[in-house]
């Protein structure tokens, strides 16, 4: 196990490792993605209250959920490469902040979408999630910022992870401040989840899209890694080789 | 080297670096009343931009308060560690036996005396503009000492990732904002509900538990960032 470990954090092993992954991630995270669009679109019965707008939570609610699951994924990527100095590590970090920042862009745009029918505005303060939602892509966008900023790749991935460790012990405290501050708004009657149990019939697509959407997320997540580690280690033997035999 | 002299060491790096700044402020006294002028400034352009109404001030009034003293913060965060850097101060203090931490620390200190509360002692004088009666004042200012002290420890984090970088200013505004937020709801949320009436304990606790959170932890991260940042 720790062996295996070991030869996964050295980028030639790596590469090859997730050229073999991907498709596996890719193929189930496409079907379930198809049968979630279409279960959702279709099969789905209509929300009592919402109609047919409710269907935009397909994409909503995945989104959300890995705009949080990129931060984290990021945070202890980065974490592990800066106290075991792994170099694999913050190549993850690095992949995975703009693909966060984009569910993040997802989840505002749909929610906003979604909140247009419902709420009669494209934008509401006084919702707590789509608030915090957006200080989580302002915080992506500093951390992109910092790494751009510096030009020494060691010197961004470390300083990007101090950031993005502070940045995650920050998180929590942002949403459940965000959420104390609407609560003392005249509190508009938002649809709660959790609140009236969900047909089944609405709940599997939305499942179905979740599941989806993370395996999607985990096969761009690695070849964004694999093309880092590429550009990474672009003066290396082995990058050579490979480019020189045509291989991929 | 024993603990004894370990703990001596630390606290008199801690006060040698606070007693350096303030006497490096003391020589050039606009570092510290320019954050000050600045906000004030900012919280004379929000009246000028909204119309004089005092109803509307008076009801505006805690939050612009608040997010003047934020940027004016962050305006005097941007050269905590420049000056050292520039002038190699900051390679003594990687090199030095005192831990960096408490450097840090230091340093956070100094910059919270010089700006933090200047801020709050001068707050009132703004916040007469804004027709905030004088019970509501003093919440005003609690609510600045405790959210000050964060954001001068929060802000060193930022301040020491961004020490020596070209585009230093707009990015450390980048970085620092989206973390301050739970300070400035707190801040400017509770001075909000303490003038219309409300209680306010849940909020002051925030501050003061985010406030000592900082100080646990934001030296530590301030010093790792000092060392990546002058590798």
């Amino acid at each position: 196990m720790w062996k295996f470990i070991h030869q996964l954090a050295s980028p030639p092993h790596f590469y090859r490792i997730a050229q073999i992954l991907i498709p596996w991630l890719a193929v189930p995270g496409l079907l379930l993605i198809g049968y979630g669009t279409y279960a959702g679109l279709f099969l789905a019965p209509m929300d009592y209250q919402q109609g047919d707008a409710f269907r935009i939570i397909y994409v909503h609610v995945p989104s959300a959920y890995l705009s949080m699951l990129a931060y984290m994924t990021m945070a202890v990527s980065a974490g592990i490469g800066l106290i075991w100095r792994i170099k694999l590590s913050h190549a993850v970090a690095a992949a995975a902040a703009p693909l966060g920042a984009w569910f993040t862009f997802l989840a505002l745009a749909t929610g906003s979408i979604w909140g247009k029918p419902m709420w009669g505005t494209w934008w509401e303060w006084g919702d707590p999630r789509l608030t915090s939602e957006l200080i989580m892509l302002f915080l992506y966008f500093g951390y992109m910022a910092l790494r751009g900023a510096i030009d020494d790749t060691t010197k961004a991935d470390r300083a990007s992870a101090v950031l993005a460790l502070v940045g995650a012990v920050n998180v929590p405290i942002i949403h459940f401040s965000v959420e104390w501050w609407s609560s003392l708004h005249q509190g508009p009657t938002l649809i709660k989840e959790g609140g009236p149990a969900m047909d089944p019939g609405m709940l599997y697509p939305l499942l179905a899209m979740i599941l989806g959407f993370t395996f999607i997320f985990g096969a761009l997540l690695l070849r964004r890694v694999r093309a880092e580690v590429l550009f990474r280690e672009r003066r290396t033997r082995w990058v050579k080789d490979l480019v020189l035999s045509g291989g991929s | 080297m024993n603990s004894e002299d370990e703990s001596i060491s630390m606290f008199s790096g801690i006060a040698g670096i606070a007693r350096r700044d303030l006497l490096l402020a003391w020589k050039r006294p606009g570092d510290v009343l320019n954050p000050l002028f600045f906000f004030a400034m900012v919280a004379a352009l929000f009246p000028l931009a909204v119309g004089p109404s005092p109803e509307q001030l008076k009801f505006s009034g805690p939050a612009v308060l608040w997010v003047a003293a934020l940027l004016s913060m962050l305006l005097s965060l941007n050269s905590l560690f420049l000056s050292d850097y520039e002038d190699g101060s900051l390679d003594q203090m990687l090199v030095s036996p005192v831990p960096l931490s408490a450097l840090a620390l230091g340093k956070s200190l100094s910059h919270w005396l010089t700006s933090g509360l200047p801020l709050v002692l001068f707050s009132p004088i703004v916040a007469i503009t804004f027709q905030m009666p004088f019970s509501v004042t003093g919440y005003l200012m609690l609510t600045l000492l405790l959210g000050t002290i964060s954001l001068s420890l929060l802000g060193s984090v930022g301040a020491a990732l961004t020490v020596g970088l070209h585009r230093g200013t707009a990015l450390l505004s980048l970085l620092i904002l989206p973390l301050a937020m739970p300070i400035l709801i707190f801040g400017a949320r509770t001075v909000s509900l303490v003038a219309s009436g409300d209680g306010v304990a849940g909020g002051l606790y925030f501050l003061a538990a985010y406030a000592v959170l900082t100080l646990s932890f934001a030296p530590f991260a301030t010093a790792a960032a000092l060392r990546i940042s002058n590798e």
